[in-house]
């Protein structure tokens, strides 16, 4: 039997995909990069002071190519570029199809069949529905949910709630 | 029942009349065998309920791998209720409880005087006895499919579906 109940939204592992100073205050992002919320959150969260940790929260109904993108920024990650794929996929969310995805494999210099193969491996749609669990567990619905100072958040983030963040 | 919130476990369900999306009444009978959650929700093509199906649609098989069958309520008509479901791609059937209206709501405690479903969850066992039970805070607020996979392990869990302390037998 599937083990979906509640749980609390784990601490960051050595998996998760980390960003920014170690002693920033910690902020965890469940997102998908077709959802024009989440790329909206992820620019205001930017220029912020923060340790960022992104997970994925695709839903296919929602967002038909979710799970897409969440896999091309897993095949990318593993040739170290997760971050850079993460920000190309947010920056024109129009462009999702295999060969918008391929195009910015291509610019980021990957091996691209190497990336093609990756995207589609159990191994990371194990690791994307990783996040997806860790998520649902957690009692996320919907994008973007984000954790922080023991609280969560969904949806747009207001001036003062972001400027709380740190 | 109605006055008094959701139906609470250890309470056999209700007879009630919904429809399917076809026309076929769903009663009491289809619920006989197997362990059925029913989702009630306030409105078709509402925001909030487009994410709460949503998310539910995309955990279906772990829901099926739980043993469970998930149903959308709503009073919404039933042409409403499959329009509603072609457009958000979500597998999970829809029963109507248009007309009387509310009837099957009411009888499982979730109408609100609005004129729509609560935002409520009930788990009914093979033996049409109901074993969990969640009515959230306010119709804003999505229950995750945690809650459900909580209320369900709840439900297999031993000397479940004990009527609720307080509650009436």
């Amino acid at each position: 039997m599937s083990e979906l109940r509640s749980a609390p939204v784990p601490e960051p592992d050595a998996e998760d995909h980390l960003r920014g100073p170690a002693h920033a205050p910690l902020v965890i992002e469940y997102a998908d990069f077709e959802c024009p919320y989440c790329a909206a959150l992820s620019a205001r969260l930017a220029g912020r002071r923060l340790r960022r940790v992104f997970r994925h929260f695709p839903v296919r109904s929602n967002h038909p190519r979710a799970w897409a993108g969440a896999c091309a920024a897993e095949a990318a990650g593993r040739q170290g570029r997760f971050w850079e794929m993460h920000e190309l996929l947010f920056a024109d969310q129009a462009r999702l199809e295999d060969p918008h995805l391929w195009a910015r494999a291509r610019a980021l210099g990957l091996d691209l069949d190497r990336f093609d193969a990756e995207r589609r491996s159990e191994e990371v749609l194990a690791r994307v529905r990783r996040d997806f669990e860790s998520g649902v567990r957690a009692g996320v619905v919907t994008t973007p949910t984000v954790f922080a100072g023991g609280r969560s958040f969904t949806g747009q983030l207001d001036a003062e709630t972001l400027a709380a963040l740190g | 029942m109605t006055d008094g919130g959701v139906i609470q476990p250890g309470t056999p369900a209700p007879e009630f009349t919904l429809r399917r999306g076809g026309g076929e009444e769903f009663t009491r009978a289809d619920l006989e065998g197997k362990t059925t959650v029913l989702v009630f929700y306030p409105f078709a093509f509402s925001p909030v309920c487009t994410d709460q199906l949503n998310l539910y649609d995309e955990v279906l098989s772990d829901f099926e791998a739980a043993g469970a069958t998930l149903y959308g309520v709503s009073c919404d008509a039933t042409y409403t209720q499959t329009a509603f479901r072609e457009k958000l791609g979500v597998r999970i059937e829809q029963l109507s409880d248009f007309e009387p209206k509310g009837e099957a709501c009411r009888a499982f405690g979730v109408y609100h005087p609005g004129g729509f479903p609560q935002r409520a969850l009930v788990i009914v066992g093979p033996d049409a006895v109901v074993q969990w039970s969640y009515e959230a805070p306010s119709p804003g607020e999505l229950p995750g499919a945690n809650l459900i996979f909580d209320g369900l392990a709840a439900a297999a869990a031993p000397g479940a579906a004990a009527p609720a302390p307080g509650s009436p037998a």
